[in-house]
């Protein structure tokens, strides 16, 4: 009878252990989230802004019409999934995009999703529309787009002037969320209304921003959260400590930085952390309209000075990337690949050399060790500007170019590089979408109002059209590495490196993916849980 | 005294009067607006986009218009829209006004609670070990920067409680809500503590050294009540105007403790605003500070007259 007795308790035990192994990978419902917030955006509406500060908080108010997929860390054009959209068709020798939308998608107010409010979001980011975005950092993204046309409420068509297989890939990105007709954009900046998972509740300037789960989502058993509570804390020694005392289940994503990781671990060592590129470059820029940098042997001697692996040594302890314009591989997808990055003056692996090289051409522009070329290397008053404008100052003096920085507000770095008021500037360009149709017309085609150097090649520009128009990835890419190495021997904005950042959680917090080509797509979290 | 009341009122709104055209002038000195601001966090600058929203703004007009349209809307308790919440800026502002309230409130209490009492301790017992520890202790309140040693105070929470006093919001009880504002008092309010400490001790030492006190002393009276009864009746009056200068001190190291302790008070707020160059709310909320401290300093007046009737005859 003992013996039964005994059988009996280990089968039960048995039969409790391997029900709870096979439920802790189960996804739980409930438990609100709570992250801190870096710092408090100017508003919540994500189309007329440019910073992942307002992604994280706001994008999963919203969706998409397709959106990269949420658990996988690499944007790829493979992982393009449907959101509002069921399926989407190139038609008409690709000059045609026609999504098939969804049916029975609620707004968060109740009002039915129809493809009128997807020809609204688009006509007002083509500045087409009687309402105004405020401001509209990414229309330059829409340049190829005719027109919207729609068929019904479940058809709309995107009707190009030439074919743009990558404007997929834009719509994918977390900056664009289709927006409710019914919502003026003033609105849509204090309570947006979206389709998303979590719908706005508040949003106090400074304090904090919460969400709480939409019952109604068209996407039956998600999200599992109840709700996502950011409390906004600009000071990072404050929220780090916070984060390790437990006061939160996430970090800000992509905030934490090398050295800080290093302290999180040691107080935490539970805490889940990740390091990953974020698709930010830190450049130079050059005014190359105004005397010393209009001779183009300086500009050249300048980017040959480089030491790019020193500035990644000082700053990421080593972790980041030395790449062109483009992310490079194996996270990035159309970077160049090493060998054609070494064969671009300055990116060889022999500094002496580089510099040696850098010097003569120095003194053929008339400087030398006893005339040195005194320069104000101007930059935005914040750590991850200032720090490698001061680094680039020190490895100038190498060349015979005497810097001295120069810090800028935020309010007036934009204004003054307008006007070219400066000489040389230290600054980040972060790719929201891992494409080259986004970096190359955004920040080098000419008259682009964030190609802050007003650099212009007409013959690179001819270029940049017809990688754009490419449908064979592989030929694509091709275009687009020699378009890149163009790009870095024409010193058009020099970039030093791809920097990589650290995103920490709880142990229990489960199905955070952190994107290793982008920090502004993967913050929907509806498919984040907490194993508590 | 009603004439001396009269005249402080009067010099009262002048000085507010002054320093509402400063505030509104310096302001428009700093570089970049909220426009600037706003097109530097989308990354470019659009001229037609910029002009549109300045005129949205009402920020393309002239400066005396603006300073109208400001002044005689604060006037009427009408203070505007933030340029940046979109929110009416009363709205935005008030509920942040009682916790920084609490706070200040909380550390001038520290501050007197503490400062008054060691520094006559420290004056009575002077030269003694206890006067030299006492002293120590002041100085090292003055030494110390109150964000550092915010910082440590976390730090060390966390690292020895595991536990953070990090600001809570919505507090259950009476308990919870005096810790969550007792620890950064404490923070900012040590400096003036020290402050208060130092003046009263040698506003004391003085008085302890004046004939009457001697007098006192030789009628019998006992050391408790020439101590507090005579002689720090009379030194308290250069303690008091201290601590009304540091009220209006305060605000600086509360921005200081409000950051590092993420409390979502004033102090805080009106960083942000200035940073945004978010007009309406820096500019109301640096008025309604300006009137707090006026008026402060006006109810300090009133004091000394109440505590020293010479002066409303002779000031």
């Amino acid at each position: 009878m003992r013996s039964v007795r005994a059988l009996a308790a280990t089968a039960a035990l048995s039969l409790l252990a391997f029900s709870t192994i096979a439920y802790a990978g189960e996804p739980k419902q409930g438990g609100i989230l709570r992250m801190y917030h870096r710092d408090s955006p100017g508003n919540a509406s994500i189309h007329e802004g440019a910073t992942y500060s307002l992604n994280v908080p706001f994008m999963p108010v919203f969706n998409n019409l397709v959106i990269y997929k949420q658990d996988e860390a690499q944007n790829r054009m493979d992982n393009i999934v449907p959101e509002l959209a069921e399926s989407w068709a190139w038609v008409n020798d690709n000059k045609t995009l026609t999504f098939k939308l969804r049916q029975g998608v609620k707004w968060h107010d109740g009002k039915p999703f129809t493809s009128a409010d997807v020809k609204c979001t688009f006509d007002m980011l083509m500045g087409k529309s009687q309402q105004k975005f405020r401001q509209n950092p990414r229309k330059t993204w829409y340049e190829q787009v005719n027109d919207i046309s729609t068929n019904g409420d479940l058809e709309v068509s995107f009707n190009l002037k030439r074919p743009q297989p990558s404007l997929l890939a834009l719509l994918a990105s977390g900056y664009t969320p289709v927006y409710p007709c019914h919502v003026s954009p003033g609105d849509m900046r204090t309570h947006p209304i979206g389709t998303g998972p979590f719908k706005f509740v508040e949003f106090k300037a400074n304090e904090s921003i919460k969400l709480t789960r939409n019952p109604d989502y068209w996407r039956k058993g998600r999200p599992y959260l109840d709700g996502i509570e950011f409390t906004i804390i600009p000071n990072r020694s404050t929220a780090i400590l916070a984060f390790v005392a437990g006061k939160f289940d996430m970090a800000f994503p992509t905030e934490v930085s090398i050295p800080l990781l290093k302290d999180v671990k040691s107080q935490a060592p539970n805490a889940v952390c990740v390091v990953e590129p974020n698709n930010v470059a830190t450049n130079i820029i050059v005014n190359s309209s105004a005397p010393p940098f209009d001779n183009i042997d300086i500009r050249r001697a300048m980017a040959l000075s480089l030491d790019r692996k020193a500035f990644i040594s000082i700053m990421f302890e080593g972790q980041g990337d030395v790449g062109g314009t483009l992310l490079p591989p194996p996270n990035g997808l159309w970077g160049m690949p090493k060998e054609m990055l070494e064969s671009i003056p300055g990116y060889g692996p022999d500094v002496n050399a580089n510099r040696e090289a850098a010097r003569k051409l120095m003194q053929k522009a008339g400087y030398g060790p006893d005339k040195h070329l005194a320069v104000k290397v101007s930059t935005r008053n914040i750590p991850v500007y200032r720090d490698p404008a001061v680094i680039l100052i020190d490895q100038l003096k190498s060349i015979y170019i005497d810097g001295e920085l120069d810090v800028v507000e935020t309010a007036n770095w934009f204004p003054k590089i307008a006007r070219k008021d400066y000489m040389l500037g230290l600054n980040l360009t972060g790719n929201a979408v891992d494409d080259p149709d986004q970096s190359f017309y955004e920040n080098y085609s000419c008259g682009s109002e964030r190609n802050y150097t007003n650099y212009c090649n007409k013959e690179i520009e001819k270029l940049f059209d017809v990688q754009s128009q490419e449908t064979d990835v592989n030929k694509r890419k091709k275009l687009v590495w020699d378009i890149d190495k163009k790009l870095q021997e024409d010193v058009a904005r020099p970039i030093i490196f791809h920097a990589r950042t650290g995103s920490c959680w709880q142990p229990y917090v489960k199905g955070v993916t952190v994107m290793s080509n982008s920090s502004y797509n993967g913050y929907r979290y509806e498919d984040v849980w907490m194993d508590k | 005294m009603f004439a001396y009341l009269v005249r402080r009122l009067f010099l009262m709104l002048v000085t507010l009067f002054g320093i509402s055209v400063v505030i509104f002038f310096l302001l428009r000195v700093v570089p970049g607006n909220i426009v600037d601001i706003l097109f530097a966090a989308a990354g470019y600058v659009d001229p037609a986009d910029k002009a549109n929203l300045e005129k949205e703004l009402g920020i393309d007009q002239p400066l005396i218009v603006q300073y109208w349209h400001w002044i005689s809307g604060f006037l009427r308790g009408d203070f505007g829209y933030s340029y940046v919440s979109e929110k009416p800026a009363l709205q935005e502002i008030l509920p942040r006004i009682p916790i920084t309230a609490r706070l200040a409130g909380l550390a001038l209490l520290f501050s007197a609670s503490i400062g008054i009492p060691l520094g006559v301790i420290s004056a009575v017992k002077q030269g003694t070990r206890l006067d030299y520890a006492l002293r120590v202790v002041s100085l090292s309140g003055l030494s110390l920067p109150s964000f550092w040693l915010g910082l440590l105070i976390l730090t060390a929470s966390v690292a020895m409680f595991g536990q953070m006093p990090i600001f809570n919001p919505n507090p259950q009880t009476w308990l919870e809500a005096f810790a969550t504002y007792a620890v950064p008092a404490a923070a900012v309010g040590f400096r003036s503590a020290a402050l208060t400490m130092r003046i009263t001790r040698s506003s004391m030492l003085e008085v302890l050294r004046q004939d009457y006190i001697r007098t006192a002393r030789a009628k019998g009276a006992s050391d408790a009540a020439v101590n507090y009864h005579h002689a720090l009746k009379n030194a308290i009056l250069p303690v008091i105007t201290v601590i009304g200068i540091e009220a209006a001190f305060l605000i600086g190291g509360l921005i200081v403790t409000e950051t590092v302790f993420n409390i979502p008070g004033v102090a805080r707020f009106l960083v942000e605003a200035i940073r945004w160059r978010d007009y309406p709310i820096v500019q109301n909320l640096v008025m309604l500070i300006a009137v707090v401290v006026v008026s402060a300093n006006f109810i300090v007046d009133m004091l000394y007259a109440v505590f020293d009737p010479r002066i409303r005859y002779t000031d």
